[in-house]
């Protein structure tokens, strides 16, 4: 445990750089660059909240506030489940020629889109002054489901960059999975227009759970529950567990695969 | 043990090559399910043991797909054996492909500091060897342009001076002195010379045979993973240019 601790502090620098290189890479060229962070959730809240609240009129009081506070949970995990997928195979030269621990790639991939969550908070908190909705004490909260996404997501995208590796086809199923979730997530309607059978379903999906709790936090001032917290400590934990297991188990082999 | 740089311990490394590539999760199970998943199994090293001692500099020679590159990657950490032991007493600075860890869409100074960080150093030691790294690359001028806009002379320069900045114990170079031109590889050819006056272990791999003559005290000839002759340089490479 120690020399993972140590090995981890050794190439903690490679891990600021590979964000770093993603963010010059990623904004290169554009004029507002890291900007587009915050403009993307605003320009896309609008868009749905000019289509959808007309569609479910008075369900949902602020429904700005509402759809953010669901896709900035919901994009963060595509984008670094997406990213994490490809990070392994698409670096192949340099695993194939230089040794350091590899997962600093997906873990990499996490940070970044870490960093692009909490630029997208900005623009929560500018549509709920723009809407003028009430700031709770209990959002300073917020925190603490964005660390169960965090974990959660790190552990899929462990297996995810794993088993990519191994069979490419993933990269092309994955896009179409996300779409089915994001439908399988109360991001932009309210959980009880869904059909009862559904809405269980639904419930289980920890993305659910993690919005949920957010959602409270922000726009309630409602603490979670004790038992919020251990099922998704729980289902985080395990995830992450899983995900190092999968990935320390396979990585020895990536070399020959890619 | 004290005066031993590199000892490798029957090592053996086997590649899976499947006989047709399946890249599919749907091809893999139908033909897991038809039980056609055929695996070839080839062994890249075989039971390869061998010591490499402090101060020396190592030759390993071989027709193309011996293994050297493998084995020089198995010291070098990168690919792990399939069964037996590699020991490295010191650190190692493996020049095998230089320049892996460019991005060609960031500047050199950029890329400096990240190829710098994927070799493990830290953020104070690359910005305090900046400027030696530029002046032995020299490519100042062009510090701020983006690498695709790079000849390939200059980015082997500056990798080779990324690589090289530290002093290492054990350099392991393969095949690179090939890069730049003739001024250059003199530079570097001084380089490595400097340390190996300072006592560093060289593991070494050419195709020529004047070099390897000139350079190495022992030589290993590989054949097919395996080792054909093992020992004085002289010996080995009358054997191996007989062949």
């Amino acid at each position: 445990m120690r020399i993972y601790i140590q090995n981890f502090l050794k190439y903690r620098y490679l891990l600021s750089q590979l964000v770093t290189r993603d963010f010059k890479v990623k904004y290169k060229r554009s004029v507002l660059g890291v900007l587009w962070s915050l403009l993307n959730p605003l320009l896309t809240m609008t868009i749905l909240t000019l289509v959808f609240s007309k569609l479910f009129k008075s369900n949902i009081p602020n429904y700005p506030v509402y759809f953010l506070c669901g896709s900035v949970v919901f994009n963060y995990f595509s984008e670094s489940t997406n990213l994490a997928l490809g990070s392994i195979y698409s670096n192949a030269s340099l695993i194939k020629k230089v040794y350091f621990p590899k997962y600093m790639f997906p873990f990499s991939k996490h940070i970044f889109s870490l960093i692009n969550l909490l630029t997208s908070f900005i623009a929560v908190i500018i549509v709920m002054l723009v809407t003028k909705a009430p700031f709770y004490s209990a959002g300073l909260l917020f925190f603490i489901p964005v660390f169960y996404l965090f974990v959660f997501s790190i552990g899929i995208g462990l297996m995810l960059s794993t088993a990519a590796v191994f069979f490419r086809d993933l990269a092309h199923l994955y896009g179409i999975l996300i779409t089915a979730l994001n439908f399988l997530t109360p991001v932009f309607y309210p959980i009880d227009i869904m059909p009862e059978t559904m809405q269980y379903y639904v419930g289980l999906n920890p993305l659910t759970q993690i919005i949920q709790m957010l959602r409270q936090l922000i726009m309630y001032n409602e603490l979670p529950s004790l038992r919020q917290n251990l099922v998704l400590l729980a289902i985080s934990g395990v995830t992450f567990l899983l995900g190092v297991l999968v990935f320390r188990k396979k990585q020895d082999k990536f070399i020959m695969y890619i | 043990m004290e005066d031993i740089a590199v000892s490798i311990e029957d090592v053996s490394v086997r590649f899976n090559m499947q006989t047709e590539r399946i890249d599919g999760l749907k091809e893999y199970f139908v033909k897991l399910l038809k039980g056609e998943v055929n695996y070839k199994e080839f062994w890249g090293l075989k039971n390869i043991s061998l010591n490499v001692k402090k101060g020396e500099i190592f030759g390993l020679v071989g027709l193309n797909g011996a293994g050297k590159s493998t084995l020089l990657k198995v010291v070098a950490g990168v690919l792990k054996p399939t069964s037996g032991k590699v020991s490295i007493n010191g650190n190692i600075v493996p020049l095998i492909e230089l320049g892996a860890g460019f991005d060609m869409e960031l500047t050199a100074r950029e890329n400096i500091y990240l190829n710098g960080a994927i070799l493990g150093y830290t953020k104070k030691f690359i910005a305090e060897k900046f400027d030696e790294i530029v002046d032995f690359a020299e490519t100042r001028e062009f510090l701020d342009a983006p690498l695709k806009n790079y000849s390939s002379g200059m980015l082997a320069r500056i990798a080779f001076a990324i690589s090289t900045v530290v002093e290492p114990d054990i350099l392991i170079v393969d095949e690179i002195l090939a890069v730049g031109d003739y001024k250059f590889q003199q530079k570097c050819m001084n380089r490595i010379q400097g340390m190996l006056d300072k006592g560093v272990t060289v593991l070494f791999v050419s195709h020529s045979a004047a070099q390897v003559e000139q350079l190495c005290s022992r030589v290993a000839y590989l054949e097919r993973g395996q080792i054909v002759e093992i020992g004085e340089t002289k010996e080995v490479m009358e054997k191996y240019l007989k062949e």
